[in-house]
């Protein structure tokens, strides 16, 4: 089912959709045009593709491909070197670590910023001005620098290297995002529907539950995503705050020196294919998540 | 209903207070890690350190520079690529999909990627040997060619960044009512008079938050850095890591956390004089 907030971007682009010059007239000086356009269009789309296609080609080839001269774009499909990422010391509770802080991070962005998002939808209040300003602002603030000083402070409340720790500077990050995220979605259900539900006798809760929440729950789940994709791919913080249990990307940094090529590619290959899942996944949200940065 | 009152505030105190608590705290934390001493006294030693270590000049230079020339070219790109995409019918949902990938990409795989092409058994050398322009594998991203490292590190930053100009951009374009282009169309304004005059100038809001923060997210560059230069290019990000991660001088970490900030909100305040959107403009 399609969110109001999905309808609405889809109006929009039926609306830049309709106004469009190539569909006039077909002269020759259109027709001119029109190539120019579909060439430029497909440059850019090589531009984006090919790089993390060559990404590919490396990570499939064997660690002899990898490290030798001149590289060919056709070497054929390996698994060599995913397999000596995979048996590397280190790598699997790496990505064990990396799963969890995502997790930890998507739980706490979800739990904290969805009932914020709905007070920012649903009411008017005092301090809502201020409190919205600091959510907008705090996207802008380099949020990983955050990790240095909470390195000292959970040294004092032991919780140093530990993965909830780096979850907790990580939910700082994503937090805001969900919380105007959220907002929207609730914003895009019209609050006629909970009140049909409170004349029904629903009260405030039960209401939310069985008439809003269903309808917002592709969305709340898209926002959750994207708090995922934020702590996978994070690397300050996590190669601040992590020592011994290090996440992935913590891995790749800190080992940057003493690793082989083959590992960093590999790796790479394996920080890239999520995110972009995930990414795909919730590709129609994307608008909504950066329009609203706008306001 | 009783409770409705307090209801807001019982919603948004859980994310007020660990916003307060892992936000705020830690911020005022930075700034006296930074100004006190370690015997607890108020005193500048931390940012002479920084200040007078060698690689601080070089750190903040590239810093810079690299920002002076990444934002912009990611500016005109992200703009075209928008205006592109608001003259699509067919298709326009996959090619937007596929233009905004990289923002799904972290900066350390971005690093990877684009070393994967520039290293020196690279693909890039590799097509330059097949087409006879250099002999053998040459090596491009160490401290020997800073200005080849400086470019290298410049064009992963601008692949990789581009996407989020151009989601804010493209959902800026959706905001302009339709009746402005159409209007300027009666009026007899060809294509680029209208863009100058009407596309752009309404765009203006969306120009300046998208480059606020890109510029500032182009300061906090680190990871791409590390992976095609290493130690040979520093930056601001990445000699912060060092002195936290390396030296173990969360001071002198912590000093150059609070020269990044102030770099940022310097810069912010200049958007913000530069491009000053009119409020009635605000959306």
């Amino acid at each position: 089912m399609k969110s109001p907030v999905a309808n609405s971007a889809s109006a929009q682009v039926q609306g830049l959709a309709r106004f469009n010059p190539f569909s006039r007239r077909l002269s020759p000086q259109n027709n001119a045009w029109r190539w120019l356009f579909w060439a430029g269009v497909s440059i850019l789309i090589l531009w984006v593709l090919a790089p993390i296609g060559l990404l590919i080609i490396n990570a499939i080839s064997t660690p002899a491909q990898v490290n030798g001269w001149p590289k060919s774009i056709a070497p054929g499909i390996h698994t060599d070197t995913l397999m000596f990422f995979w048996n590397y010391n280190g790598v699997i509770s790496a990505l064990i670590n990396s799963i969890l802080a995502a997790v930890f991070t998507m739980i706490i962005a979800i739990l904290l910023g969805a009932p914020a998002g709905y007070a920012l939808a649903r009411f008017v209040f005092r301090g809502m001005t201020t409190y919205k300003m600091i959510i907008v602002m705090s996207r802008a603030f380099p949020m990983p620098l955050l990790a240095l000083p909470l390195a000292v402070i959970f040294i004092q409340v032991g919780i140093d290297d530990s993965l909830i720790g780096l979850a907790f500077v990580h939910a700082t990050l994503a937090l805001p995002f969900s919380v105007l995220i959220t907002s929207s979605l609730f914003m895009g259900i019209p609050v006629e529907l909970e009140e049909a539900a409170w004349t029904m006798g629903c009260d405030r809760w039960q209401a939310f539950r069985k008439v809003v929440l269903p309808l917002a729950a592709p969305g709340i789940a898209a926002s959750a995503v994207f708090a995922f994709v934020i702590s996978w791919n994070e690397v300050f913080a996590s190669a601040i705050l992590t020592v011994q249990n290090r996440t992935l990307t913590a891995f790749l940094v800190q080992s940057l020196a003493e690793s082989p090529a083959e590992i960093k590619f590999a790796g790479g290959l394996v920080l890239v294919v999520p995110a972009l899942l995930f990414l795909f996944a919730i590709r129609k949200y994307l608008f909504s998540m950066w329009g609203i940065s706008n306001r | 209903m009783n409770n409705s009152k307090w209801l807001p505030y019982y919603l948004i105190a859980p994310s007020a207070l660990f916003m307060a608590l892992f936000f705020l705290y830690p911020f005022l934390q930075i700034f006296a890690e930074a100004f006190l001493n370690s015997n607890g006294e108020v005193s500048l030693g931390n940012f002479s350190q920084v200040i007078n270590d060698f690689n601080f000049m070089p750190a903040l230079k590239n810093t810079l520079l690299l920002t002076a020339v990444v934002v912009p070219v990611q500016l005109v790109m992200a703009i075209g690529m928008a205006l592109m995409v608001s003259k699509m019918n067919k298709g326009r949902d996959n090619i937007l999909y596929i233009w905004t990938i990289p923002l799904g990409i972290s900066d350390l795989a971005a690093g990877i990627i684009w070393l994967a092409i520039l290293e020196q058994f690279g693909f890039l050398n590799s097509f330059l040997h097949a087409v006879s322009l250099i002999d053998g594998p040459a090596a491009w991203l160490n401290y020997q060619h800073p200005i080849a490292l400086f470019f290298a590190v410049a064009v992963a930053e601008i692949w990789r960044g581009t996407a989020i100009l151009l989601v804010i951009l493209v959902s800026g374009l959706g905001l302009i009512p339709k009746e402005y282009e159409e209007a300027g169309k009666i009026f007899g304004a060809n294509y680029w008079q209208r863009l100058w005059k009407i596309t752009l100038p309404l765009l203006r809001p969306s120009i300046q938050s998208a480059l606020i923060l890109r510029t500032l997210l182009a300061l906090e560059v680190f990871a791409v850095v590390m992976m095609l230069g290493g130690t040979d290019m520093p930056v601001l990000m990445s000699e912060t890591f060092n002195w936290q991660f390396s030296y173990r001088d969360t001071g002198a970490a912590s000093a150059y956390a609070v020269l990044i900030m102030a770099v940022s909100v310097l810069i912010t305040g200049f958007y913000v004089k530069v491009l000053n959107v009119p409020k009635e403009a605000r959306g």
